[in-house]
């Protein structure tokens, strides 16, 4: 039982030794405080799912890996992927990422205006970044390089498709966002889900490095650089 | 505008699906009607169903866990009485019936009564042994908790409407591609499953971010009790996991849905790929669910011999080592997929070296009953038979991390009894000795002990009695599930494995019988004090059941064992009780119903998903996604409990310490 | 020293602690005798293969018996004398810390894994599957198919293939290749040696032999379907000069294999009855390996276009 009554001071502090003679314990923000703020307890739980995504995408990326070389006779990443068509993605996803940034400023100033207009700019970029990307998948099918020709194209359509699929939710949650923005400002809840939204779509803009290095970058290779 | 569903997917014309299934919808039908005559139904959804509180949430996993392991060993019955029928004859099973039937027996009892049972117990156990009021994220943990139970649901469905996989518990491809598998079974395998690793891999998040970071003041981390440590490395595994597992069965899903070819046999298909990616979920898993019960023994055999855990530092190195280490060892469930002597030897070697740790351990339970003063309730004799069966256990597994050993005994009867050996020596013997330890405490009164010891007896005895002889099976060669076989030598051990099982029903029955027993004489095995074991731990400190805010005060932690050595310093002092503290409101969690009714669009999705009924699969997301929105508008998220009601629960508990301690002499 | 030796009598329950007890050595004799009517055919090596594993695993369980014994006996007699009845057990409520313990607790287990590491990496390299045999008998070449649900064993030098029968000659190393028409299976013939998997588009290596004539059974480990359990077959090892005759005499009767009989034997059929055929095309399984034979078409009849019918159920 606990021998007296305690208040819960912020962290970091000094626990003073009580009547049981234990040691002077320095709190440094590992819990031995006591249970942290929600804001730290919020963005820690959205960190680690982060990290869990992480996992799933690589194990898209080892198939990837592993099943880049059948194409069972069918087109490779040579002769397939548009660089050009890359580079225009990428560019729409990192200023989409630039304006979330900008946003988490605006909601830092509690500035509606801004936040809702840096965040409108944020989901047009996403979106554009989407129809770039539909556009180059619906003309492999076309050109019939769907994912039913081959492995590799399966595991192509998967592992950029899987973060599309990231994307649109993201996008989702963006409006979502705007709407509990709009109809209740900018209250201590709303803020920490804003913060787990931009974790999210930073992340996002990390897998996309890699997707464009490993995928894109690698698979226009010359055949004889590639391991 | 049904997909592919008809009339037909009744098994109309199968007795034992058609049978066991009105069975279970007349029993089920008859529960609920009785539930709303009786008018329990507002006492349900207000105090279970939409409760976010981590007590009750475990509470329903447990029961959850325990209904399954009815379903899986009924199973195991089948399994069992099919092949001691079926020696040069074809049983009364047929191979499309007893190919669902291991299947489902596999899936049911890794991913809904294991599962279910160890993150149970850890819900319920770990915020109490930190010294705080909840888990991190107490609405997500209750929507984990339903999204586990739509995918039992939608197991339990493929009985009577469709049918289950027929590949095993785990869909190796191209058998379980849709050439080869054409039927809804390894649908209804994988949507469940998808939905139910979603709400695992939520509990792995809410467990982690909560002993990370959500400990009583004091309780640094070399203070927190052994559970949570085992709790800690379990959920750490179960996020870096259980993505491998969604990734890999998504790709299976892709395959069979959107014609892709990831492991097809055609156009450049790799099935090897897959038994890599799920074997690197698989091998972590089997450590999901052994960690949290060697958390148990630890807090089992310490209580029950009277003296702190040996070698406290060296468990808890060893736990971490077992963590990391369950990533380097895939490969040793297919060894004989031919990869070479370099790496079959590599991975033989990274399997053996995970005993080291798991030996430590085994070593340290030991001499922490060395010089204790050892009282054998039940809880502990399921340590010691744990400690027993666990040890041949772990010794066959080093024996099939040899690859050469492994190259004559892969996929037989020696590798099943091998691991049925750690699983039910190891995480049910757990399972069970954490119920029976913790029951006291969360419902205020005992278990009956005479039927607990003659329970436990029955599982030991008929555990060796149905598995021992597979051992000898797999070394006269017998593989695992054959629907049938001829060959005479086998016959005479399958008889004695199915006499084993039988054996185990009985404790199954008696177990049964003390929980419906225990509850009728609840009043005379009451238990007013909180700590009827003369525990150690922090949840001991709390009355039972703890009320929803588990401390009045959250206690300063100056020790690794702050409930013992408060007992202690009170002896010391005179004085069984401490001063009163000043009582504040306490704010806790509001209920939330987005558990419950995300899981039924869940459900509602994964059966359109299975059957092709591609507007409902788009009302089921969309229902979802609302839910999701309805929860997040709420305004308010929490109620205060008075300080006046925290003071009025919390004196009640300190009056019946006081009454109890008291008549005792001080030593 | 005399307590103790009355300690240790009173626990042995006779008097002198080396004779063992009657009730422990009649159960002994009586698992002799169970065990020894049993047919262990994993520990009943009819080859070099077989013989080896065999080794490799008594060993390790020798090993590993020599501290798993000493551990289980230990927890019981812990448990039962430190039992809160027992007045003479001495009470150590501070017992939790030895640096010593620790060190023999961790360095044991450590020891042990390194020496039965040691043995596993050599037998995983001398045992392996692909690891041809010393001998100096020219090897057999043999191609196994795996089909749904039976075995297709091709002699592609004797041109000759049998469905669920091998038939070998006994002293002579086998080679073979192993390829699956369809699904996962694994070859298996407890009394030679290593399993392997059989998987479509891809050709295992597995070395074995025979050393004596006589009949070994085979089966497929690792499920294939509904007509799984029906894939056992026998290994009938002859003298050479038997299975000489018994190939001269498979070539004289039976059909042949070609793509067309192939065809037929893709489609899924249980419990078949060993045959022969007298003839195998050239190339038949190098053709099935690399994919230009089209793999087994699972369950159901095929449509009018050849595709698989898809059921709904």
């Amino acid at each position: 039982m606990s021998d007296s009554a305690l208040r819960v001071p912020p962290a970091p502090y000094q626990v003073r030794p009580d009547a049981g003679g234990a040691a002077t314990l320095l709190v440094t923000g590992h819990g031995a405080g006591g249970p942290a703020p929600k804001r730290i307890v919020v963005g820690y739980g959205f960190w680690i799912f982060l990290l869990s995504d992480v996992v799933m995408f690589s194990a898209l990326f080892a198939t990837y890996a592993v099943l880049f070389k059948n194409t069972a006779g069918g087109p490779t990443a040579r002769e397939l992927f548009d660089l050009r068509n890359t580079a225009a993605e990428t560019g729409c996803l990192l200023a989409s990422t630039f304006a979330c940034g900008m946003a988490s400023l605006a909601v830092a100033e509690r500035s509606l205006k801004w936040t809702q207009i840096t965040l409108l700019v944020t989901g047009l970029l996403g979106l554009s970044f989407l129809s770039l990307e539909f556009r180059e998948f619906a003309h492999f099918v076309h050109a019939g390089a769907g994912p039913s020709r081959s492995a590799f194209l399966s595991s192509f359509f998967a592992l950029v498709g899987c973060h599309g699929a990231h994307v649109t939710a993201g996008l989702l949650w963006l409006g979502t966002m705007m709407a509990q923005f709009h109809f209740k400002g900018f209250r201590e809840d709303i803020r920490h889900r804003f913060l787990c939204f931009s974790l999210f779509w930073h992340a996002l803009d990390i897998i996309w490095v890699a997707i464009f290095s490993l995928v894109y970058l690698v698979g226009t290779l010359p055949p004889e650089m590639l391991p | 505008m049904w997909g592919k569903l008809s009339l037909q997917a009744i098994p109309l014309d199968q007795p034992i699906p058609l049978v066991s299934g009105a069975a279970v919808i007349v029993a089920l039908g008859a529960l609920l009607i009785w539930i709303t005559v009786k008018g329990y139904v507002p006492y349900l959804w207000r105090e279970w169903i939409t409760s976010v509180d981590h007590k009750r949430i475990g509470i329903m996993y447990f029961v959850l866990g325990l209904v399954m392991l009815l379903r899986g060993f009924i199973d195991a019955l089948m399994m069992r009485s099919q092949q001691a029928l079926a020696f040069h004859a074809a049983g009364y099973l047929p191979p499309e019936h007893y190919d669902q039937i291991f299947s489902a027996h596999g899936t049911i009892m890794i991913f809904f009564v294991a599962m279910p049972l160890v993150i149970g117990l850890m819900n319920f156990v770990v915020p109490l042994q930190l010294g705080v009021r909840d888990v991190a994220f107490p609405t997500l943990n209750s929507v984990g908790l339903w999204l586990t139970a739509a995918g039992a649901l939608l197991v339990n469905v493929s009985l009577v409407v469709g049918e289950f996989a027929r590949v095993g518990w785990l869909p190796f491809p191209p058998l379980s591609e849709l050439t080869y598998s054409p039927g809804v079974g390894v649908d209804y395998y994988l949507w469940s499953l998808q939905i139910s690793g979603i709400g695992t891999l939520m509990t792995g998040i809410n467990m982690v971010t909560t002993i990370l970071k959500m400990r009583a003041p004091g309780m640094s981390y070399m203070r927190m009790p052994i559970f949570c440590w085992t709790s800690l490395a379990s959920s750490l595994l179960i996020v870096a996991a259980f993505p491998i597992l969604t990734a890999t069965l998504a790709m299976l899903l892709l395959d069979r849905y959107a014609d892709f070819h990831f492991f097809t046999n055609a156009a450049g298909g790799n099935p090897m790929m897959f038994m890599n990616l799920i074997w690197a979920w698989g091998h972590p898993e089997v450590y999901i669910l052994i960690l949290p019960a060697f958390g148990v023994f630890s807090e089992v055999v310490a209580t029950f011999s009277g003296k702190s855990l040996f070698g406290r530092r060296s468990m808890i190195i060893a736990t971490m080592a077992i963590c990391i280490l369950s990533f380097s060892v895939w490969l040793h469930h297919f060894f004989t997929m031919g990869a070479g002597g370099d790496v079959n030897g590599f991975f033989g070697i990274a399997s053996m070296i995970i005993a080291v740790p798991t030996g430590v351990k085994i070593f340290n339970w030991l001499f922490t009953m060395y010089g204790g003063r050892i009282r054998f309730d039940s809880a502990m004799l399921w340590a010691v038979g744990f400690m027993v069966t666990f040890v041949i256990g772990g010794m066959t597994g080093v024996l099939l991390a040899s690859p050469a050993a492994d190259f004559m005994l892969h996929n037989s009867l020696f590798l099943v009894a091998h691991f049925h050996n750690t699983i039910i020596g190891g995480v049910v013997f757990g399972v069970f000795a954490g119920y029976t330890y913790w029951f006291p405490k969360a419902f205020g009164f005992r278990l009956n002990e005479a039927l607990g010891k003659a329970a436990f007896w029955c599982w030991l005895v008929g555990f060796y009695v149905a598995f021992m002889p597979l051992y000898v099976l797999g070394l006269e060669g017998m593989t695992r599930r054959m629907q049938h076989y001829d060959r005479p030598e086998w016959h005479p051990w399958v008889l004695v494995a199915g006499v084993g099982a039988l054996i185990i029903l009985g404790g199954i029955v008696l177990q049964i019988a003390q929980l419906v027993s225990s509850i009728r004489n609840r009043e005379r095995l009451r238990e007013p004090t909180g700590d009827p074991w003369n525990a150690r731990t922090l949840e001991w400190a709390t009355a039972s059941p703890p009320p929803a805010f588990n401390f009045a005060v959250l206690p300063t932690v100056t020790s690794e064992e702050p409930y013992w050595d408060s007992k202690s310093r009170a002896r010391e002092a005179g004085r069984w009780v401490s001063e009163e503290p000043r009582y504040q409101p306490i704010e806790m969690p509001r209920n939330s119903a987005t558990g419950f009714v995300t899981a039924f669009f869940a459900v509602v999705t994964g059966f359109s998903l299975i059957w092709h009924i591609w507007w409902l699969v788009i009302v089921g997301l969309v229902g979802a996604y609302v839910t999701f929105v309805f929860f997040a508008w709420r305004d308010i998220a929490e109620t205060e409990i008075s300080a006046e009601e925290v003071a009025r629960l919390d004196r009640a508990n300190r009056e019946a310490r006081a009454a109890a301690f008291a008549p005792q002499a001080l030593p | 020293m005399r307590r103790r030796a009355r300690e240790i009598s009173i626990v042995t329950g006779q008097k002198g602690a080396r004779r063992i007890p009657r009730p422990v050595r009649w159960s002994l004799i009586a698992a002799t005798a169970a065990l020894s009517g049993c047919h262990l055919a994993v520990l009943s090596p009819a080859g070099p293969v077989a013989a080896g594993d065999r080794i490799i695993l008594l060993d390790s369980a020798a090993i590993m018996l020599v501290i798993g014994i000493p551990t289980i006996v230990a927890t019981v007699a812990f448990a039962w004398w430190f039992r809160a009845s027992n007045a003479r057990a001495r009470y150590l409520p501070s017992f939790a810390y030895s640096g010593r313990l620790e060190l023999i607790v961790w360095s044991i287990p450590a020891l042990v894994v390194f020496f039965l590491g040691g043995i596993a990496w050599i037998s995983a390299h001398t045992l392996d599957p692909a690891q041809p045999l010393e001998s100096s008998v020219r090897p057999l070449e043999l191609d196994v198919v795996s089909l749904d649900w039976k075995w297709l064993f091709i002699y592609p030098e004797q041109s000759v293939a049998s469905v669920n029968r091998l038939v070998v000659p006994a002293g002579v190393p086998l080679h073979l290749r192993v390829t699956s028409a369809s699904v996962f299976n694994v070859f298996f013939v407890p009394q030679l040696g290593s399993e392997i998997y059989s998987m479509y588009g891809m050709a295992t290596q597995l070395n074995l032999q025979a050393d004596h004539p006589g009949v070994y059974f085979g089966l497929s480990a690792q499920f294939s379907g509904d007509g799984f359990p029906g894939m056992s077959f026998n290994v009938d090892a002859l003298p050479p000069v038997q299975f000489d005759q018994w190939v001269a005499a498979t070539r004289a009767a039976g059909s042949a294999l070609n793509g067309a009989s192939y065809q037929k034997l893709l489609e899924q059929s249980a419990n078949v009855r060993p045959y022969t055929y007298r003839e195998v095309q050239p190339g038949l399984f190098d053709a099935i390996v690399r994919q230009k034979l089209p793999p087994g078409h699972g369950p159901g009849p095929l449509t009018a276009t050849g595709e698989p019918a898809r059921s709904d159920r």
